[in-house]
């Protein structure tokens, strides 16, 4: 894993040394001329990014990899993917070892503008929250002052914590490892009294446990953590693409357009549906992409609801609430630009 | 020099050309400048670079806010201090377990490789299997080993039965009681150089009278009773100034007390036990190498075994011990960057969040080798004075 970090930095180095002419190829030709999308995905966050039995990559991270290969070859299964650590994300992108990176990825002012990245919108508005054993009895994070608390190197939850625990003058002591993997068996094996993450990625983690169910995730919410989709700066039409598949997922969903009734909605006579599916006017060529672009995205991966229903709704093992990430005309924060 | 000496007859021939101090002087100019101007371009090309991919650089970074917490910090540090701050935090527990590994490693390794040689089969065994294992797993393994195997099963800090001595060996690392000193402790403190100083002016009396007369005079008694004796003599008369803090259970952790932290112990023996088995093979080549007959030369001169050993044997061989020795000891200083997989925050892995955090990645790169390069050079240089002075002598 180290080892892969160093080649990520020397290419960055190197990317450094080459003159501009590498990048004369938009990302969209690359890919295309490659006939794969590379995307950089979480080493393993159940319902966002991991692998199953069979070694298929699924989750909503995973997804939206998916569906923007669909949009692109309107095969879902030209993706390659590439497991990053949290150190490991930022390189990869800037270095084209990636073409994006869908990886539980909070969007910050700093991260948007000194990376060289965009963020190309919110798709999981999280928080960060904390969970920790029930037999310790504690009911809130208010509780925790004295606390050892497990963390994963290079966060924004690195950051959150300290603030949280430095506002409400509470001491603690951090356990900082690298992988998440670690960090989950840390805490689990007693190392330290809380665990602290976004809070879908507390749900994930505490299926990890030996027994899920002596672990509580407490209420407080200690920050935003909008995370989405990213790529490099300088490629507005790639952006453009991300961003849009994006919004297409959320109209979709608002438009009641689902993986299974897609081909008879095109026969719709909404003309808002007939623009999302390219019936009324080609909006895909202003991206560079077939007319039928969103119908591709549509068939592979369901929209928006379907997709966060698959991999960590109510029914999954993950049985996370809507919530925040309900559609704005359902009192979330979900909300499509009109395709028009 | 020699192309000083060289160098008047050719200037007679009167050709620049054909002159080696000149020619000399031109090439490495030439090289300076090529290396220079090579240096400047790399620098200046990855910047405009950076630049023009919208990624910030320069090291005017270090000193914004970082924003974290470190777990260990033997240097004051909190979350409100600068990334440069942090990075220095990073490279003084680099130190640390460098010298703690070292220490331990230098004295495993001794042990290990004369017992290699040992004429008893147990023990000889013993050492062999023990350098057999270690040598031959990767140290992560070892570390991982020492981290998830052992410690991370030990008992939790909740509920422990409060022992006499505050020694608590838990999940949490050791927790020891605390020394609190008064003012007054700095007069042990002046009694144990004042030990130290004429500890030394003894020795060097005793070998001078040693070289004078031949007659030995044990030095024994009289170090214990300097280094030990008078700074406790001194802490008595002035009253005992120093009260212990003892850890209490807490409602999460043990509080009060020092703590020695579990990364820190995991990572310290799998460095000493790996470097150890290395060592050893290193002691006991360089023993190998001492030749039989002066062995028996000093089993003539009626030296006892340990006589022989320490004084005839040893310094022979670490002429042989040395060189290799300092290669052992640079690997475990670099080793000590795979904290990072545990948590221990040495200078790779606060780097790391640093390098994260402000995505100054070629910067925190460059700040890693600069600082492991000037770790590693000390410590050349050190052994390569070492070893000078333990070097054959010879007249």
């Amino acid at each position: 894993m180290k080892s892969k970090l160093l080649t990520a930095l020397l290419g960055l180095a190197i990317v450094g040394l080459a003159s501009g002419a590498a990048s004369a190829d938009t990302t969209l030709q690359t890919v295309k001329a490659r006939g794969q999308l590379k995307c950089g995905v979480n080493t393993g966050l159940p319902g966002f990014a991991s692998q199953n039995d069979k070694g298929e990559w699924q989750g909503l991270d995973v997804d939206y990899c998916k569906a923007v290969a669909a949009a692109i070859f309107g095969d879902p299964s030209k993706v390659q993917y590439t497991p990053l650590s949290a150190v490991q994300r930022f390189p990869a992108l800037q270095n084209n070892e990636i073409d994006m990176l869908a990886r539980n990825t909070t969007w910050t002012m700093d991260r948007d503008t000194t990376l060289g990245l965009n963020f190309a919108g919110v798709n999981y508005y999280d928080g960060q929250g904390f969970m920790v054993k029930k037999e310790l009895g504690v009911n809130s994070a208010l509780e925790l002052s004295g606390a050892s608390v497990c963390v994963q190197s290079g966060t924004t939850t690195e950051l959150n914590l300290a603030d949280y625990f430095r506002t409400n003058k509470m001491d603690y002591k951090p356990v900082v490892i690298e992988a998440q993997s670690d960090v989950n068996s840390a805490y689990d094996s007693g190392r330290c009294d809380v665990l602290t993450t976004d809070a879908s990625g507390l749900a994930a983690s505490r299926l990890e446990m030996k027994n899920p169910d002596d672990n509580v995730i407490l209420p407080e919410i200690i920050s935003k953590e909008p995370l989405g989709p990213v790529v490099r700066q300088g490629d507005d039409q790639w952006f453009n693409i991300v961003k849009w598949t994006h919004f297409a997922l959320l109209d979709a969903e608002e438009l009641g357009v689902t993986k299974e009734n897609v081909d008879e909605m095109m026969k719709s006579n909404n003309p808002e549906i007939r623009r999302l599916l390219g019936e009324d006017k080609n909006f895909g060529e202003s991206i560079g992409l077939s007319k039928d672009w969103a119908v591709n995205v549509i068939k592979a991966v369901g929209n928006y609801g379907e997709i966060f229903e698959r991999n960590i709704g109510v029914n999954t093992p993950l049985k996370i609430q809507r919530g925040q990430n309900a559609l704005w005309t359902d009192g979330g924060l979900q909300y499509g630009m009109p395709i028009r | 020099m020699s192309a000083d000496t060289q160098a008047a007859p050719s200037r007679s021939a009167g050709s620049l050309l054909t002159n080696p101090t000149v020619r000399s002087i031109v090439i490495q100019v030439a090289l300076i400048v090529f290396l220079v101007g090579f240096g400047w371009w790399i620098v200046d090309n990855t910047a405009r670079n950076l630049a023009a991919a919208n990624i910030a650089s320069g090291f005017g970074f270090l000193w914004s806010r970082a924003g974290f917490d470190i777990a260990i910090t033997p240097i004051p540090y909190d979350s409100n201090a600068t990334y440069g701050h942090a990075m220095v935090v990073g490279a003084v527990n680099t130190l640390i377990i460098s010298a703690a590994g070292i220490v331990f490693a230098t004295i495993l390794g001794f042990l290990v490789g004369i017992a290699r040689l040992s004429g008893n089969f147990l023990v000889r065994t013993l050492a062999t299997v023990y350098v057999e294992t270690f040598r031959n797993i990767p140290p992560l393994l070892v570390i991982l080993f020492w981290y998830f195997g052992v410690i991370s099963v030990l008992g939790s800090p909740r509920g422990l039965q409060p022992n006499i001595f505050g020694l608590y060996l838990t999940n949490r690392g050791l927790q020891t009681p605390g020394l609190i000193f008064g003012a007054l402790a700095y007069a042990s403190l002046v009694a144990f150089a004042v030990g130290v100083v004429a500890l030394i002016v003894i020795a060097r009396r005793n070998k001078r009278h040693q070289l004078a007369t031949g007659e030995r005079k044990p030095l024994l008694w009289t170090a214990i009773a300097l280094l030990v004796g008078l700074p406790l003599l001194t802490f008595i008369v002035t009253g005992l100034p120093a009260t212990f803090d003892f850890p209490e259970p807490g409602r999460f952790n043990l509080r009060g007390g020092f703590n020695v932290h579990p990364e820190f112990i995991a990572l310290w023996l799998a460095l000493s036990i790996y470097t150890g088995a290395f060592i050893a093979e290193i002691v006991r080549a360089g023993i190998l190498s001492v030749s039989k007959g002066q062995n028996e030369a000093a089993s003539a001169l009626g030296l006892s075994r340990s006589q022989s050993l320490r004084l005839v044997v040893v310094p022979q061989a670490l002429r042989v011990i040395i060189p290799p020795l300092t290669s052992q000891y640079l690997n475990l200083t670099k080793n000590s960057s795979l904290g990072l997989a545990v948590g221990y925050p040495e200078l790779v892995a606060v780097g790391s969040t640093v390098l994260n955090q402000s995505g100054q990645s070629i910067e925190v790169v460059c700040i890693w080798m600069i600082v492991y390069l000037t770790i590693s050079l000390s410590v050349s240089v050190f052994m390569n004075w070492f070893n000078a002075k333990m070097a054959l002598v010879e007249r």
